[in-house]
């Protein structure tokens, strides 16, 4: 067990109010401890905690490219092995970073079987650059590259379902999916990734991007976040091995509460509703609830 | 001792003999001799590294760059567009992070249209990457620029990465007579690498921070010239110091021949050295008063040395086996060579040869010659103009 009293991700970083990568930064380091060598892509988080010549973290930290965390990491975890070092290495990527253009260098690590964790903070957009659609953006959510207008709804596709479809598929000893509304739950799964040999993936959704998703408060980061949860857009489950070992159980709300909060999806409701878009986006909700059993019956 | 060895074989026995921790490459003709000997060190347990076949070039150099920063020795080895500039993105990262990697580079054009055959454009295309070049005439010079390469890559006052290169199959696939210096040997001259810092849990630092505008940039960009020039003079010690054991100075970033009273000058990179050697000895038999500058260290630019080798040369003509598109000189090299000798009248022409893998012979390098001396330069020789 690591000390969960340690801070190692210090204050006096650049994030704006109630930035859910923040918060995630400080818990993964609590899960890890202080053994830990972190590999960091391109995006906010990289520059929010590392403005030269301050730097937010007190664990090893490095920066190379937006797309090639995963093969740094690779390398850190040969030079470790070959050194009989006990550091663990654990990569901390964007949604854009680890869906799109990380792609290859994640597959090739994986496949490798780099003893190695690898966590997506996932705000569903690049938003270091201006909020552009990234492969993590939700159907119907309006980015500056996919923004709503007459002859759009936003986002034309579905979120990619990366963990189990890509990660699981590659055979990952550990896969698993979090959420900055639950914080004990995501430092369970980073001491328990970074405990399990083998290339082990963590994905967690840090919203809300008060400024990306805007809309609400910065102070409401933790209730957007339960609302995903709670509506079924977003899922916490682990999967060991290739099977789903346990999913997160909730009496389901409506999709509009979490949907009607934030501007991403304004165009939805204004100037009228859209009901058959609120409906796709509904069954995309039930379509998860169902895969991943996480309704309560009624005489649960 | 000396053998009979394929120059990619001998690559290889240098990167065993410098005791990489970690080799990381992608295969690409003409450098995949190189990969598949030391896969094969590996798998026999001659060499005690960790080998990783990666997906991708950019993968292969992105590895290395984290096996550097966690404090190892690495090596990869690469070629043309496939390779070096699916790399590139990483190359500059490389030396802006001051990793010392050492990577060879078999050299070969750049598509489109595709060639696999030998010419300079790729490494030439990252000049200004902050890596340190070396380029080897024959199969024995390419073999020890490597145990140089890392000697002064991991000075302290340089922490730099360097390429060493040599012209793909004329060289890579070419076999000589080479002297592979024993382990023995190789560990009395290249010393473990100490990192100067490195990832550590146990003294944490960050490395490759952002640099918010406008306070830090342009400092960390004039640091890294500082080094790569500093590069200049450890290369050049390391060159001596392995002359003082091998019997081979490489002390200087140039080589002269038959420079003294040469009426007419060629400066040239790598193979082709030794075709325009040979012509020069005809020339001179001819009564043709010709001489040769070979660049052995292309950055950082040995301006002083070929000012001081070319002093008094009336014409100077800079064999190019890459093209600057859209440049006036044409060449890439001609006018680093022209500014190293601006103001002492020297006139200096470049050619574009060579390309895509076009033979170059001695009559070739006459030909230039005389054109040098009626002043005609700055183009293209050799084009076939009946298919223009
Ligand atoms: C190869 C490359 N292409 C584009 C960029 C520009 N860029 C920097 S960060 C970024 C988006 C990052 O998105 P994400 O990984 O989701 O992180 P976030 O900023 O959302 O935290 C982009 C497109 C880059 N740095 N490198
Ligand atoms: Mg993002």
């Amino acid at each position: 067990m690591v000390d969960k009293s340690l801070e190692l991700f210090d204050c006096g970083h650049r994030a704006c109010g109630g930035c859910g990568p923040a918060l995630l930064a400080r818990l993964i380091l609590k899960g890890t401890g202080e053994n830990v060598i972190v590999v960091a892509s391109t995006g906010c988080m990289e520059v929010f905690s590392t403005p030269y010549p301050e730097t937010a973290w007190k664990v090893p930290w490095i920066h190379s490219l937006f797309e090639n965390a995963a093969a740094v990491a690779s390398g850190v975890e040969a030079s470790l092995k070959h050194n009989n070092r006990t550091e663990k290495v654990v990569c901390i990527c964007g949604d854009g970073a680890t869906f799109d253009i990380g792609m290859l260098c994640i597959s090739g690590a994986f496949e490798r079987g780099h003893d190695i964790t690898y966590i997506c903070y996932d705000n569903e957009a690049y938003m270091n650059t201006g909020i552009q659609r990234s492969g993590a953006t939700p159907y119907d959510a309006s980015t500056t590259t996919s923004p709503a207008g007459r002859l759009s709804t936003g986002n034309s596709l579905p979120k990619k379902d990366l963990p189990p479809q890509i990660l699981n598929a590659h055979g990952a000893s550990y896969v698993a999916t979090a959420s900055v509304a639950y914080p004990m739950d995501v430092m369970k799964k980073v001491e328990k990734a970074v405990n399990t040999p083998g290339a082990c993936y963590i994905q967690v959704h840090t919203p809300p991007c008060s400024t990306g998703w805007g809309g609400f408060d910065g102070s409401k980061t933790i209730e957007i976040a339960k609302q995903a949860i709670e509506c079924g857009l977003w899922v916490n489950y682990e999967m060991e091995n290739g099977e789903l070992t346990a999913a997160k159980k909730v009496r389901r709300i409506p999709v509009e509460t979490y949907l009607k909060a934030q501007k991403r999806f304004r165009h939805l409701f204004k100037p009228q509703a859209v009901t058959e878009e609120i409906a796709k986006i509904q069954a995309i909700a039930d379509a998860n609830a169902k895969k991943y059993g996480i309704d309560i019956e009624r005489n649960e | 001792m000396m053998q009979i060895m394929e120059g990619s074989h001998a690559v290889a026995e240098a990167a065993k003999l410098c005791r990489p921790e970690v080799v990381s490459a992608y295969p690409i003709t003409p450098q995949t001799h190189i990969v598949e000997r030391l896969a094969e060190m590996v798998a026999d347990g001659e060499l005690d590294a960790e080998y990783l076949c990666v997906e991708s070039e950019l993968s292969a150099l992105s590895v290395c760059l984290g096996s550097s920063a966690a404090g190892s020795r690495v090596y990869s080895a690469t070629s043309s567009q496939g390779g070096l500039m699916l790399m590139a993105e990483v190359v500059f990262n490389v030396a802006g992070m001051r990793q010392p990697i050492v990577m060879s580079i078999a050299n070969r054009a750049l598509g489109a249209p595709l060639s696999i055959w030998n010419d300079q454009q790729d490494s030439i295309s990252l000049r200004d990457a902050g890596w340190f070049h070396l380029y080897g005439e024959d199969v024995q010079e390419m073999t020890d620029q490597h145990f140089i390469a890392y000697k002064a890559a991991e000075q302290h006052d340089v922490l730099l990465p360097g390429f060493v290169c040599f012209d793909g199959f004329i060289l890579s696939h070419t076999y000589e007579p080479v002297d592979i210096p024993t382990q023995e040997e190789i560990d009395a001259f290249l010393p473990p690498y100490v990192p100067y810092n490195k990832l550590d849990a146990k003294a944490p630092i960050s490395m490759g921070m952002y640099a918010p505008p406008p306070d830090y940039y342009m400092e960390f960009r004039h640091e890294t010239d500082q080094a790569l020039q500093r590069a200049g003079a450890a290369i050049s010690a390391a060159g001596k110091e392995f002359g003082e054991m091998f019997g081979r100075d490489y002390s200087g970033h140039t080589e002269s021949y038959r420079m003294d009273d040469a009426d007419v000058a060629f400066v040239a990179l790598g193979s082709l050295c030794g075709t325009v050697k040979d012509a020069i000895d005809e020339m001179r038999a001819d009564g043709i008063k010709a001489g040769l500058v070979k660049i052995r260290t292309f950055r950082p630019f040995p301006a002083t040395e070929i000012a001081r080798a070319l002093a008094g040369v009336p014409k100077v003509a800079v064999l190019e086996k890459n093209i600057s598109l859209g440049s006036a000189m044409k060449g890439a090299v001609g006018p680093e060579v022209k500014d190293a000798v601006t103001g002492t009248g020297i006139d200096v022409y470049s050619y574009v040869l060579g390309l895509g893998g076009r033979d170059i012979r001695k009559k070739d390098i006459r030909a230039i010659a005389a054109l040098a001396e009626k002043g005609v330069g700055n183009t293209f020789y050799g084009l076939r103009t009946e298919v223009l």
